[in-house]
Formats: structure tokens, C-alpha cells, sequence
């Protein structure tokens, strides 16, 4: 048993925080609202602006923007290859895959192979790709690790920019973001 | 393009760059079907009849050095959790995945096939026999590839223990890919191919869901 007796609501335009030490289930309660995992009791709702519930995969899948600890970029891809292919991945309509390398300010490095770039910039890069996905809930797992100063800005810029669309994001993380979250606060 | 043509087209542009494990297989392949002559010595007659099992074991060996890069690189570096998280099913990510380990692998392997089998002298009239059966045989090598390529994808130099899990599964294929090439030469028809065929096609349809199960399971650990 990770943890127990968990409950929260999230709104359209809310961000939430999740902290606890290590150990404490941060990851695994990004994974399972994310659907890798199944909860032992209890269930994830999530609901589109209509009320309508979000059940089926397909439609899970449309609806979650996923930030893992780890990058999942491949080194032999440049960072242009890589936001091309999830665009088309994930189906989304008319990508500006050079808009979202401007963004995080990679596109000098745009048609470099990952393997060259620095871990602060292939987290900006899996900002990128978050951005482009175009997903209502963001998930986030220790988005600041590797990040310099301006590359934590960036990011909590994205999440307030996400929020103020309507979006949702849920970050795990030991470093608070500069930005008014809810919090959750799970025990050892 | 959609998620699957996305996918298929990645993996195979993978297979074939630094470290992908399309030329490590192609290269694999080749030294076996030149090494096996020079051990055997210059028996015409005899390494005539050994062409066919001898580049069947051959292909299928090269073929599993490429399937970790399958799923577990993609389960290594979290682009595994990302695809998932696409519209398109795992069951649908397994074939396209299958299908671009093919590509990389038992497509170059039957094509470079008839020059292979020189070095064995095998008799003229086998040749299109060789490459069918390659052809016929290869995608059933990928797709049960692929079940245990997803069983092992987190398991810490789990290639190792793959082909352990998939030799046997793959017996099937090379009785009757190297049969095939048995009965072209001795003149006889005893429906090799065809079972091969039958063989093959069952594999790449039921393959897909047996592996998209186990990377469920990975994916959940």
C-alpha cells in the first residue's frame, strides 16, 4: 500500500501540487490518474467541460498530457523529428512544431541530434512536445529537474498559460513552482 | 499521417541509424553463411542440402539482436508511457512495431539471401524456394519476436533470456522454411511453404495481442 484515504477535485483553470518525500506515491498517483496503473479501491473521474465522463481509452488518451521523469527522447532524433513525430502521433491538427522549439528556446539546436543536447534542454524539449499535444490535463512529474533558472520560469510560464486556457495540471515535485497552486500533501 | 504509419515510419528510420540494429543483423547474417562453408569444408553435394536450415537458423538469430530495440529503448527512456498515451491502441503499436522490425530485418536478410546461398552451392532451382520461404517466414520471426521482446521489456538485460522465450515458439518456422527448401531441391511437393504460410499468417495476427498484454503488464509494474 503506497498511500490510502486520497481525495481531491480539480476544476478547469486549477493547477494542483503535489509534494511528499521521497518514497511517497508522487509517481505512482501520476500513474494511475494517468490509467498505467489501477488503484487497489477507489477511482479517477475525470469529466470533459460538459460533464460528460471520460471513460473510454481513446478518449483518455485525448485527454492527458503526460511530463515523465524521464524525457522520452530518443537520442539517434533531433528535437524537430521528435515533436513531428508526436504530432502526428497524437493526431493534432496543423502542428507549429518551429513555434514550439522557439518556445523553449531550442531552435538553434533544432536539427541536432538529441544525444548532443544537455538534460536542462531535453527537458525543455519534453516541455515542447507537452505544449504541442494539446491535452486538457497535464500531468507533470518533477518538471524542474535539470532546468536552469529561466528554463523554471518557462515552465511555470507554461502552466500558468495552460491553466488560464482552461487547462488542468497536476505537479509532482520536491521544488515548488512560482505559481498559485492547490496542494496536496502526501505523508512518508 | 496517423498514429500508425507515425509509428512505423520512427521505428524503421531507428532500425537503420547509429546503434538501431538493422546492420548489425544484416552483418550477422552474412558471416554466418560465410563462416558455416569454410567449416564445413568444400562438400558440394552437402552444403547444397545445408543451405536452407543453415540460413533459416541464421536469419532467425540475426533477427532477435534487433528486438530489443522493440520495445524496451522505447520503455528505457519513458517514450514508451507517451505512446501509450496515444489514440492508437498497444495492440496497434505492437504491429506497427512489428512491422518496422521487419523492414530493418527480414526484408534485408531476403533479399541478400540469393547471394548468400552461393557460398553453399545450392542447386538453381531451390533459389526461389530460399527466398519465399525467407519471405513467407521472416514476419512470423518479428511478430512472435515481439510477444517476447514485451514480456522482458524491464527486466535489466533482458535480451538475454528473450531468446529463450522465443526459440522454441519459433521452431515451427524453420522445419518448415528449411523443409521448403529441402523439397525444391529434391523435386518433391510436400506443402512446406504452405504450412509455413498458415504458420506465419497466425503469428502476425495473434502476436499483437499477446504483446500489447505483456507491455500492459510492464507498463503497470
Amino acid at each position: 500500500m503506497v498511500f490510502r484515504g486520497l481525495g481531491f477535485r480539480l476544476r478547469a483553470g486549477q493547477a494542483l501540487t503535489v509534494e511528499g518525500p521521497n518514497g511517497s506515491g508522487k509517481t505512482s498517483l501520476l500513474r494511475v490518474i494517468a490509467g498505467f496503473l489501477r488503484p487497489e479501491e477507489g477511482a479517477i473521474r475525470l469529466e470533459m467541460k460538459d460533464g460528460q465522463p471520460v471513460a473510454a481509452r481513446e478518449e483518455r488518451s485525448a485527454f492527458i498530457g503526460w511530463l515523465g521523469h524521464q524525457d522520452g527522447v530518443k537520442a539517434q532524433m533531433t528535437p524537430r523529428e521528435i515533436l513531428r513525430f508526436h504530432a502526428q502521433l497524437y493526431g493534432v491538427r496543423q502542428p507549429d512544431v518551429g513555434a514550439a522549439l522557439n518556445l523553449v528556446a531550442l531552435a538553434r539546436v533544432a536539427d541536432l541530434p538529441v544525444q548532443y543536447l544537455s538534460a536542462g534542454q531535453k527537458k525543455r524539449l519534453a516541455l515542447a512536445r507537452l505544449k504541442l499535444s494539446d491535452r486538457p490535463l497535464w500531468l507533470l512529474d518533477e518538471p524542474l529537474s535539470a532546468l536552469d533558472a529561466a528554463g523554471r520560469a518557462l515552465a511555470a510560464g507554461l502552466v500558468r498559460g495552460h491553466c488560464a486556457e482552461g487547462g488542468m495540471a497536476i505537479i509532482a515535485t520536491h521544488e515548488p513552482l512560482e505559481l498559485e497552486t492547490e496542494k496536496l500533501l502526501l505523508a512518508a | 499521417m496517423n498514429a500508425f504509419s507515425a509509428i512505423l515510419v520512427r521505428d524503421t528510420r531507428l532500425f537503420f541509424r547509429a546503434g538501431g540494429g538493422a546492420f548489425l543483423a544484416l552483418a550477422f547474417f552474412s558471416s554466418v553463411a560465410v563462416l558455416v562453408p569454410l567449416g564445413t569444408g568444400p562438400d558440394l553435394a552437402l552444403l547444397g542440402r545445408i543451405a536452407g536450415g543453415v540460413l533459416w537458423v541464421a536469419a532467425v538469430l540475426a533477427a532477435l539482436l534487433a528486438l530489443d530495440r522493440m520495445f524496451q529503448s522505447d520503455f528505457d527512456d519513458g517514450s514508451l508511457d507517451l505512446v501509450a498515451l496515444g489514440p492508437l491502441s498497444l495492440e496497434g503499436v505492437a504491429l506497427a512495431k512489428i512491422a518496422s522490425h521487419w523492414l530493418a530485418t527480414g526484408l534485408p536478410l531476403t533479399i541478400v539471401s540469393p547471394l548468400l546461398a552461393l557460398m553453399f552451392n545450392l542447386p538453381d532451382r531451390a533459389y526461389p524456394a530460399l527466398v519465399a520461404s525467407l519471405a513467407i517466414g521472416t514476419p512470423a520471426v518479428s511478430a512472435i519476436g515481439a510477444i517476447g521482446a514485451g514480456l522482458t521489456l524491464s527486466i535489466r538485460r533482458g535480451n538475454l533470456i528473450l531468446p529463450l522465450i522465443v526459440l522454441p515458439l519459433l521452431s515451427p518456422a524453420v522445419i518448415f522454411g528449411a523443409g521448403g527448401v529441402l523439397a525444391a531441391i529434391d523435386h518433391v511437393a510436400n506443402g512446406a511453404l504452405w504450412f509455413l504460410a498458415a504458420f506465419s499468417l497466425v503469428a502476425v495476427l495473434l502476436s499483437p495481442f499477446a504483446a500489447a498484454a505483456a507491455v500492459r503488464l510492464n507498463l503497470a509494474g
